[in-house]
Protein backbone atom coordinates (compact mmCIF):
# COMPACT_ATOMS: atom_id res chain seq x y z
CA UNK A 1 0.00 0.00 0.00
CA UNK A 2 1.84 3.09 -0.97
CA UNK A 3 -0.67 5.98 0.54
CA UNK A 4 -0.40 6.84 4.37
CA UNK A 5 -2.66 5.73 6.15
CA UNK A 6 -6.15 7.63 6.48
CA UNK A 7 -9.16 7.36 7.94
CA UNK A 8 -12.53 7.66 5.27
CA UNK A 9 -15.61 9.08 5.44
CA UNK A 10 -18.77 8.71 3.15
CA UNK A 11 -21.55 11.49 3.75
CA UNK A 12 -24.68 11.35 1.85
CA UNK A 13 -25.33 14.78 1.65
CA UNK A 14 -23.45 17.59 0.64
CA UNK A 15 -23.96 19.38 4.17
CA UNK A 16 -23.25 16.61 5.66
CA UNK A 17 -19.77 16.31 3.85
CA UNK A 18 -19.47 19.96 4.74
CA UNK A 19 -20.00 19.47 8.32
CA UNK A 20 -17.16 16.51 8.54
CA UNK A 21 -14.74 19.02 6.72
CA UNK A 22 -15.93 21.50 9.23
CA UNK A 23 -15.12 19.22 12.38
CA UNK A 24 -12.18 17.58 10.89
CA UNK A 25 -10.12 20.69 10.07
CA UNK A 26 -6.87 21.09 7.81
CA UNK A 27 -6.28 17.49 7.78
CA UNK A 28 -9.30 16.14 5.99
CA UNK A 29 -9.47 16.40 2.01
CA UNK A 30 -12.24 15.97 -0.31
CA UNK A 31 -11.93 12.80 -2.92
CA UNK A 32 -14.13 12.84 -5.84
CA UNK A 33 -13.22 10.76 -8.72
CA UNK A 34 -9.39 10.58 -6.92
CA UNK A 35 -7.52 10.79 -10.65
CA UNK A 36 -4.93 13.64 -9.53
CA UNK A 37 -5.51 12.85 -5.68
CA UNK A 38 -4.94 9.65 -5.86
CA UNK A 39 -1.55 9.74 -7.56
CA UNK A 40 -0.47 12.58 -5.16
CA UNK A 41 -1.20 10.11 -2.34
CA UNK A 42 0.65 6.99 -4.18
CA UNK A 43 3.26 9.03 -4.46
CA UNK A 44 3.33 10.95 -0.68
CA UNK A 45 3.51 14.20 -2.71
CA UNK A 46 0.33 14.89 -0.72
CA UNK A 47 -0.57 13.23 2.79
CA UNK A 48 -4.25 13.59 4.69
CA UNK A 49 -5.72 12.03 7.55
CA UNK A 50 -8.93 12.12 6.53
CA UNK A 51 -10.70 12.04 3.24
CA UNK A 52 -14.15 12.53 2.67
CA UNK A 53 -15.37 10.76 -0.02
CA UNK A 54 -18.31 12.40 -2.05
CA UNK A 55 -18.44 9.81 -4.73
CA UNK A 56 -21.94 9.19 -3.63
CA UNK A 57 -23.55 12.11 -2.95
CA UNK A 58 -26.12 12.61 -5.23
CA UNK A 59 -26.86 16.40 -5.33
CA UNK A 60 -23.66 16.88 -6.13
CA UNK A 61 -24.23 14.51 -10.07
CA UNK A 62 -26.14 15.92 -12.47
CA UNK A 63 -26.38 18.61 -16.06
CA UNK A 64 -28.72 20.68 -15.91
CA UNK A 65 -30.18 24.30 -17.72
CA UNK A 66 -30.72 26.54 -14.64
CA UNK A 67 -31.70 30.12 -15.80
CA UNK A 68 -29.44 31.14 -18.54
CA UNK A 69 -27.07 28.86 -17.76
CA UNK A 70 -25.91 25.18 -17.42
CA UNK A 71 -25.44 23.80 -13.96
CA UNK A 72 -23.18 20.74 -13.94
CA UNK A 73 -22.79 19.30 -10.43
CA UNK A 74 -18.86 18.86 -8.81
CA UNK A 75 -19.71 15.22 -9.07
CA UNK A 76 -20.37 14.51 -12.30
CA UNK A 77 -18.13 12.60 -14.28
CA UNK A 78 -16.05 14.15 -16.78
CA UNK A 79 -17.14 10.93 -19.38
CA UNK A 80 -20.60 12.00 -18.19
CA UNK A 81 -19.75 15.81 -19.37
CA UNK A 82 -18.48 14.66 -22.61
CA UNK A 83 -21.86 12.41 -23.23
CA UNK A 84 -24.17 14.93 -22.39
CA UNK A 85 -26.19 16.38 -24.98
CA UNK A 86 -27.57 19.32 -22.63
CA UNK A 87 -23.96 20.24 -22.73
CA UNK A 88 -23.38 19.84 -25.95
CA UNK A 89 -26.65 21.78 -26.99
CA UNK A 90 -25.83 24.78 -24.33
CA UNK A 91 -22.02 24.88 -23.73
CA UNK A 92 -20.44 23.25 -26.29
CA UNK A 93 -17.09 24.03 -25.42
CA UNK A 94 -16.86 22.00 -22.77
CA UNK A 95 -18.30 18.97 -24.96
CA UNK A 96 -15.37 19.93 -27.53
CA UNK A 97 -12.91 20.43 -24.89
CA UNK A 98 -13.48 16.82 -22.56
CA UNK A 99 -11.88 14.68 -25.05
CA UNK A 100 -8.51 16.57 -24.21
CA UNK A 101 -8.56 15.35 -20.48
CA UNK A 102 -6.51 12.52 -19.92
CA UNK A 103 -7.95 9.25 -21.45
CA UNK A 104 -11.04 7.74 -21.35
CA UNK A 105 -10.76 5.40 -18.64
CA UNK A 106 -9.19 8.71 -16.59
CA UNK A 107 -12.53 10.15 -17.74
CA UNK A 108 -15.01 7.44 -16.29
CA UNK A 109 -13.71 8.69 -12.75
CA UNK A 110 -12.55 11.82 -13.38
CA UNK A 111 -14.75 14.67 -12.39
CA UNK A 112 -15.65 18.00 -13.38
CA UNK A 113 -15.54 19.20 -9.80
CA UNK A 114 -12.57 17.84 -9.33
CA UNK A 115 -10.39 19.15 -12.19
CA UNK A 116 -11.71 22.64 -11.27
CA UNK A 117 -11.26 22.40 -7.35
CA UNK A 118 -7.48 21.03 -8.08
CA UNK A 119 -6.98 24.39 -10.35
CA UNK A 120 -4.25 22.93 -12.15
CA UNK A 121 -2.87 25.38 -15.13
CA UNK A 122 -1.98 22.73 -17.38
CA UNK A 123 -5.82 21.09 -17.47
CA UNK A 124 -9.01 21.67 -19.28
CA UNK A 125 -11.83 22.98 -17.22
CA UNK A 126 -10.59 25.62 -15.23
CA UNK A 127 -9.81 27.45 -18.38
CA UNK A 128 -12.93 26.82 -19.89
CA UNK A 129 -14.59 27.99 -16.34
CA UNK A 130 -12.32 31.26 -16.43
CA UNK A 131 -12.93 31.92 -20.53
CA UNK A 132 -16.91 31.68 -20.14
CA UNK A 133 -17.11 33.44 -16.39
CA UNK A 134 -18.36 30.22 -14.99
CA UNK A 135 -19.94 31.10 -11.39
CA UNK A 136 -18.35 28.17 -8.77
CA UNK A 137 -21.30 27.22 -6.07
CA UNK A 138 -19.36 26.57 -2.52
CA UNK A 139 -20.76 25.01 0.32
CA UNK A 140 -19.32 25.21 4.28
CA UNK A 141 -21.23 24.45 7.59
CA UNK A 142 -21.86 28.21 7.94
CA UNK A 143 -23.79 28.27 4.39
CA UNK A 144 -23.08 28.84 0.88
CA UNK A 145 -21.52 31.42 -1.10
CA UNK A 146 -20.84 31.69 -5.00
CA UNK A 147 -16.87 32.77 -6.63
CA UNK A 148 -16.64 34.01 -9.77
CA UNK A 149 -14.26 32.17 -11.93
CA UNK A 150 -12.21 35.24 -11.89
CA UNK A 151 -11.79 35.42 -8.28
CA UNK A 152 -11.42 31.31 -7.83
CA UNK A 153 -7.89 30.62 -9.33
CA UNK A 154 -5.83 31.44 -6.75
CA UNK A 155 -2.26 30.43 -7.48
CA UNK A 156 -0.75 26.62 -8.81
CA UNK A 157 -3.01 24.38 -7.74
CA UNK A 158 -4.76 27.10 -5.64
CA UNK A 159 -8.09 28.58 -5.41
CA UNK A 160 -9.99 30.64 -2.88
CA UNK A 161 -12.08 28.46 -1.39
CA UNK A 162 -11.33 27.85 1.81
CA UNK A 163 -10.41 24.60 3.78
CA UNK A 164 -13.50 24.15 4.47
CA UNK A 165 -15.12 24.66 1.87
CA UNK A 166 -16.56 22.35 -0.40
CA UNK A 167 -17.21 22.91 -4.35
CA UNK A 168 -20.85 21.97 -4.97
CA UNK A 169 -21.60 23.15 -8.43
CA UNK A 170 -20.53 24.78 -11.02
CA UNK A 171 -22.67 27.41 -13.84
CA UNK A 172 -21.77 28.04 -16.88
CA UNK A 173 -23.25 30.79 -19.29
CA UNK A 174 -25.25 29.66 -22.36
CA UNK A 175 -23.64 32.01 -25.08
CA UNK A 176 -27.02 31.82 -28.04
CA UNK A 177 -27.14 33.43 -30.95
CA UNK A 178 -24.46 33.47 -34.16
CA UNK A 179 -21.68 31.22 -31.59
CA UNK A 180 -18.75 29.27 -32.46
CA UNK A 181 -16.34 27.33 -30.50
CA UNK A 182 -12.54 25.75 -31.05
CA UNK A 183 -10.10 23.88 -29.04
CA UNK A 184 -6.36 23.50 -29.55
CA UNK A 185 -3.69 21.95 -27.57
CA UNK A 186 -0.55 20.35 -28.09
CA UNK A 187 0.73 17.51 -26.39
CA UNK A 188 3.92 15.10 -26.77
CA UNK A 189 1.65 12.15 -26.66
CA UNK A 190 -2.44 12.46 -26.79
CA UNK A 191 -3.80 12.88 -23.34
CA UNK A 192 -0.55 14.06 -21.83
CA UNK A 193 -0.77 17.94 -19.96
CA UNK A 194 -0.35 20.22 -23.07
CA UNK A 195 2.67 22.23 -23.33
CA UNK A 196 0.42 24.70 -24.43
CA UNK A 197 -3.12 25.14 -25.44
CA UNK A 198 -5.93 26.99 -25.69
CA UNK A 199 -10.17 27.28 -25.86
CA UNK A 200 -11.69 29.96 -27.64
CA UNK A 201 -15.13 31.13 -27.62
CA UNK A 202 -16.46 33.80 -30.25
CA UNK A 203 -20.03 35.17 -30.63
CA UNK A 204 -21.03 37.42 -33.91
CA UNK A 205 -24.09 39.73 -34.67
CA UNK A 206 -25.98 39.85 -37.74
CA UNK A 207 -23.41 42.33 -39.23
CA UNK A 208 -20.45 39.76 -38.85
CA UNK A 209 -19.15 42.32 -35.96
CA UNK A 210 -17.69 40.42 -32.68
CA UNK A 211 -20.11 40.74 -29.95
CA UNK A 212 -18.18 39.34 -27.66
CA UNK A 213 -15.06 36.52 -27.07
CA UNK A 214 -13.38 34.11 -24.64
CA UNK A 215 -9.89 33.09 -24.91
CA UNK A 216 -8.62 30.51 -22.27
CA UNK A 217 -4.94 29.58 -22.36
CA UNK A 218 -3.94 26.62 -20.57
CA UNK A 219 -0.85 25.69 -19.48
CA UNK A 220 0.81 29.13 -19.82
CA UNK A 221 0.75 30.01 -16.30
CA UNK A 222 0.88 29.52 -12.85
CA UNK A 223 -3.07 29.33 -12.93
CA UNK A 224 -5.26 29.15 -15.83
CA UNK A 225 -5.49 31.83 -17.81
CA UNK A 226 -7.54 34.51 -19.99
CA UNK A 227 -6.52 36.69 -22.50
CA UNK A 228 -8.39 39.72 -21.44
CA UNK A 229 -6.33 42.61 -23.36
CA UNK A 230 -6.93 40.56 -26.62
CA UNK A 231 -10.42 40.32 -26.00
CA UNK A 232 -11.17 43.71 -25.75
CA UNK A 233 -9.01 44.44 -28.58
CA UNK A 234 -11.44 41.78 -30.79
CA UNK A 235 -14.54 42.80 -29.31
CA UNK A 236 -16.52 45.30 -32.09
CA UNK A 237 -14.30 44.61 -34.46
CA UNK A 238 -15.71 42.49 -38.04
CA UNK A 239 -14.53 39.38 -38.03
CA UNK A 240 -13.27 39.31 -41.30
CA UNK A 241 -10.78 42.22 -40.58
CA UNK A 242 -8.88 39.68 -37.79
CA UNK A 243 -6.16 37.94 -38.82
CA UNK A 244 -6.06 34.46 -36.65
CA UNK A 245 -2.28 34.84 -36.35
CA UNK A 246 -2.58 38.40 -34.71
CA UNK A 247 -5.00 36.84 -32.03
CA UNK A 248 -2.13 34.47 -31.03
CA UNK A 249 0.33 36.90 -30.98
CA UNK A 250 -2.15 39.44 -28.68
CA UNK A 251 -3.74 36.48 -26.25
CA UNK A 252 0.42 36.18 -25.34
CA UNK A 253 1.22 39.10 -24.32
CA UNK A 254 1.29 40.15 -20.69
CA UNK A 255 2.41 36.76 -19.74
CA UNK A 256 3.97 37.06 -16.98
CA UNK A 257 4.68 33.21 -15.61
CA UNK A 258 4.54 30.72 -18.51
CA UNK A 259 6.06 27.41 -17.25
CA UNK A 260 10.11 27.25 -18.43
CA UNK A 261 10.96 23.25 -17.73
CA UNK A 262 12.77 19.96 -19.15
CA UNK A 263 9.11 20.01 -21.47
CA UNK A 264 9.91 23.30 -23.04
CA UNK A 265 10.95 26.90 -22.58
CA UNK A 266 8.72 29.85 -21.71
CA UNK A 267 9.73 31.11 -25.15
CA UNK A 268 8.57 27.78 -26.76
CA UNK A 269 5.38 27.81 -24.83
CA UNK A 270 4.93 31.25 -25.86
CA UNK A 271 5.46 30.15 -29.66
CA UNK A 272 3.48 27.36 -29.06
CA UNK A 273 0.32 29.10 -27.28
CA UNK A 274 0.30 31.97 -29.84
CA UNK A 275 -0.17 28.90 -32.19
CA UNK A 276 -3.08 26.97 -30.52
CA UNK A 277 -4.90 30.27 -30.09
CA UNK A 278 -5.08 31.16 -33.84
CA UNK A 279 -5.98 27.63 -34.83
CA UNK A 280 -8.43 27.53 -32.42
CA UNK A 281 -10.23 31.31 -33.69
CA UNK A 282 -10.28 29.79 -36.76
CA UNK A 283 -12.20 27.31 -36.07
CA UNK A 284 -14.17 29.32 -33.88
CA UNK A 285 -14.76 32.56 -36.06
CA UNK A 286 -15.95 30.12 -39.26
CA UNK A 287 -18.13 28.45 -37.05
CA UNK A 288 -19.67 31.56 -36.15
CA UNK A 289 -19.89 33.20 -39.16
CA UNK A 290 -21.76 29.68 -40.28
CA UNK A 291 -24.13 29.98 -37.06
CA UNK B 1 -7.02 4.31 11.22
CA UNK B 2 -10.14 2.69 11.03
CA UNK B 3 -10.81 -0.36 8.61
CA UNK B 4 -13.48 -0.52 6.85
CA UNK B 5 -16.19 -3.09 5.06
CA UNK B 6 -16.19 -3.28 1.46
CA UNK B 7 -18.32 -5.78 -0.62
CA UNK B 8 -17.89 -5.88 -4.29
CA UNK B 9 -18.54 -8.39 -6.96
CA UNK B 10 -15.69 -9.98 -8.78
CA UNK B 11 -15.81 -11.62 -12.01
CA UNK B 12 -19.87 -12.73 -10.45
CA UNK B 13 -18.52 -13.75 -7.54
CA UNK B 14 -19.77 -11.93 -4.26
CA UNK B 15 -16.26 -10.81 -1.89
CA UNK B 16 -16.70 -9.22 1.62
CA UNK B 17 -13.75 -8.06 3.39
CA UNK B 18 -12.60 -5.28 5.71
CA UNK B 19 -9.87 -3.40 4.46
CA UNK B 20 -7.43 -0.29 5.23
CA UNK B 21 -8.77 2.63 3.28
CA UNK B 22 -5.68 3.29 1.34
CA UNK B 23 -5.89 -0.29 -0.03
CA UNK B 24 -6.31 0.53 -3.91
CA UNK B 25 -8.91 -1.95 -5.74
CA UNK B 26 -5.98 -2.94 -7.80
CA UNK B 27 -4.14 -4.74 -4.29
CA UNK B 28 -7.67 -5.50 -3.49
CA UNK B 29 -8.11 -7.76 -6.33
CA UNK B 30 -4.66 -9.31 -6.29
CA UNK B 31 -3.59 -9.31 -2.90
CA UNK B 32 -7.29 -10.35 -1.30
CA UNK B 33 -8.94 -11.93 -4.46
CA UNK B 34 -5.80 -13.36 -5.83
CA UNK B 35 -6.73 -12.42 -8.99
CA UNK B 36 -3.10 -11.80 -10.12
CA UNK B 37 -4.35 -10.89 -13.76
CA UNK B 38 -4.29 -7.41 -13.01
CA UNK B 39 -0.79 -5.66 -13.36
CA UNK B 40 0.91 -3.52 -11.64
CA UNK B 41 3.08 -1.16 -13.67
CA UNK B 42 3.46 2.67 -12.68
CA UNK B 43 0.88 3.09 -9.62
CA UNK B 44 0.18 6.58 -10.29
CA UNK B 45 -2.17 6.41 -13.50
CA UNK B 46 0.14 6.54 -16.53
CA UNK B 47 0.71 3.42 -17.51
CA UNK B 48 -2.78 1.73 -17.97
CA UNK B 49 -1.82 -1.83 -17.01
CA UNK B 50 -4.31 -1.91 -14.09
CA UNK B 51 -7.46 -1.59 -16.33
CA UNK B 52 -10.49 -3.28 -15.00
CA UNK B 53 -14.09 -2.51 -15.61
CA UNK B 54 -16.18 -1.50 -12.83
CA UNK B 55 -19.87 -1.20 -12.87
CA UNK B 56 -18.75 -1.36 -16.76
CA UNK B 57 -16.49 1.17 -17.00
CA UNK B 58 -12.87 1.04 -17.53
CA UNK B 59 -10.69 2.69 -15.19
CA UNK B 60 -7.16 2.73 -13.48
CA UNK B 61 -7.87 -0.05 -10.48
CA UNK B 62 -4.28 1.65 -9.09
CA UNK B 63 -6.54 5.25 -8.72
CA UNK B 64 -9.25 4.11 -6.97
CA UNK B 65 -9.50 2.80 -3.13
CA UNK B 66 -11.04 -0.49 -2.91
CA UNK B 67 -13.44 0.90 -0.56
CA UNK B 68 -14.77 3.63 -3.03
CA UNK B 69 -15.49 0.34 -5.20
CA UNK B 70 -18.38 -0.85 -2.48
CA UNK B 71 -21.08 -2.13 -3.95
CA UNK B 72 -19.55 -2.42 -7.12
CA UNK B 73 -19.87 -5.10 -9.79
CA UNK B 74 -15.89 -5.13 -10.56
CA UNK B 75 -14.87 -7.42 -14.32
CA UNK B 76 -11.09 -8.51 -14.45
CA UNK B 77 -8.89 -9.92 -17.22
CA UNK B 78 -9.79 -13.24 -15.45
CA UNK B 79 -13.40 -12.29 -16.04
CA UNK B 80 -13.61 -11.37 -19.75
CA UNK B 81 -13.89 -15.37 -21.67
CA UNK B 82 -17.46 -16.97 -21.32
CA UNK B 83 -15.01 -19.92 -19.79
CA UNK B 84 -12.40 -21.54 -18.49
CA UNK B 85 -9.75 -22.28 -21.02
CA UNK B 86 -11.58 -19.65 -23.73
CA UNK B 87 -10.65 -16.53 -24.84
CA UNK B 88 -12.94 -13.52 -25.68
CA UNK B 89 -12.69 -12.10 -28.91
CA UNK B 90 -10.33 -9.54 -28.38
CA UNK B 91 -8.23 -11.90 -26.42
CA UNK B 92 -8.17 -14.19 -29.52
CA UNK B 93 -7.62 -11.52 -31.45
CA UNK B 94 -4.21 -10.13 -29.64
CA UNK B 95 -2.86 -13.25 -30.14
CA UNK B 96 -3.78 -13.90 -33.63
CA UNK B 97 -2.39 -10.17 -34.83
CA UNK B 98 0.69 -10.35 -32.29
CA UNK B 99 -0.85 -8.11 -29.82
CA UNK B 100 1.38 -8.71 -27.73
CA UNK B 101 4.99 -9.98 -26.29
CA UNK B 102 5.62 -9.84 -22.67
CA UNK B 103 2.48 -9.94 -21.83
CA UNK B 104 2.89 -7.06 -18.67
CA UNK B 105 0.59 -4.70 -20.77
CA UNK B 106 -1.80 -6.84 -22.22
CA UNK B 107 -4.69 -7.48 -19.24
CA UNK B 108 -5.11 -3.34 -19.20
CA UNK B 109 -5.07 -3.37 -23.16
CA UNK B 110 -7.84 -6.10 -23.36
CA UNK B 111 -9.84 -4.37 -20.28
CA UNK B 112 -9.59 -1.05 -21.83
CA UNK B 113 -10.63 -2.77 -25.46
CA UNK B 114 -13.50 -4.47 -24.18
CA UNK B 115 -14.91 -1.74 -23.15
CA UNK B 116 -14.06 0.02 -26.31
CA UNK B 117 -15.86 -2.00 -28.88
CA UNK B 118 -18.64 -2.27 -26.83
CA UNK B 119 -19.38 1.78 -26.91
CA UNK B 120 -17.67 1.99 -30.25
CA UNK B 121 -19.04 -1.37 -32.17
CA UNK B 122 -17.42 0.35 -36.04
CA UNK B 123 -14.67 2.20 -34.49
CA UNK B 124 -12.59 4.80 -36.79
CA UNK B 125 -8.50 4.31 -37.32
CA UNK B 126 -8.41 7.37 -34.84
CA UNK B 127 -10.66 6.43 -32.54
CA UNK B 128 -9.11 3.07 -32.17
CA UNK B 129 -5.44 4.91 -31.86
CA UNK B 130 -7.37 7.31 -29.13
CA UNK B 131 -8.78 4.32 -27.11
CA UNK B 132 -5.24 2.86 -27.28
CA UNK B 133 -3.16 5.75 -26.30
CA UNK B 134 -4.26 5.36 -22.27
CA UNK B 135 -2.51 2.31 -21.90
CA UNK B 136 1.44 1.90 -22.41
CA UNK B 137 3.21 -1.04 -24.17
CA UNK B 138 7.01 -0.93 -23.76
CA UNK B 139 7.99 -4.09 -25.84
CA UNK B 140 6.08 -5.30 -28.97
CA UNK B 141 5.15 -2.06 -30.32
CA UNK B 142 1.58 -0.68 -31.26
CA UNK B 143 0.77 -2.24 -34.43
CA UNK B 144 0.37 -5.65 -33.33
CA UNK B 145 -2.29 -4.22 -30.90
CA UNK B 146 -3.95 -1.80 -32.96
CA UNK B 147 -4.36 -4.66 -35.75
CA UNK B 148 -5.80 -6.69 -32.88
CA UNK B 149 -8.99 -3.96 -32.28
CA UNK B 150 -9.07 -3.64 -35.94
CA UNK B 151 -9.89 -7.74 -36.25
CA UNK B 152 -12.01 -7.81 -32.81
CA UNK B 153 -14.16 -4.81 -34.17
CA UNK B 154 -14.67 -6.60 -38.13
CA UNK B 155 -15.57 -9.80 -36.22
CA UNK B 156 -17.92 -8.16 -34.07
CA UNK B 157 -19.57 -9.91 -30.79
CA UNK B 158 -17.94 -7.81 -28.61
CA UNK B 159 -20.29 -7.70 -25.82
CA UNK B 160 -23.37 -5.92 -24.59
CA UNK B 161 -23.03 -3.22 -21.44
CA UNK B 162 -23.74 -5.23 -17.87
Amino acid sequence: MKPAPFDYHTPETAADAAHLLAQLGDGAKVLAGGQSLVPMLALRLAVFEHLVDIGRVAELQGIEVRGDGLWIGAGTTQARVEASDEAASSVPLLTRVTPFIGHFQIRNRGTLGGSIAHADPAAEYPAVALALDATMHVTSSKGSRTIAANDFFDGLWTTTMEADELLAGVTFPIWSGRRGFGVEEFARRHGDFAIAGATVGVELDDADRIGRCAIGLIGLGSTPERAETAEAELVGRPVTDVEPDDVGRLAMAGLGSVPDDLHGSAEFRLRVGAAMVARAWTTASAEARRG
Amino acid sequence: MGEVPVQVTVNGRHREEVVEPRLTLADFLRDLCRLTGTHLGCEHGVCGACTVLVDGAAVRSCLMFAVQADGADVTTIEGVASSEGDLSTVQAAFRDCHGLQCGFCTPGFVMSVTAFLRDHPSPTEEQIREALSGTLCRCTGYQGIFKAVRQAADAGECGERP
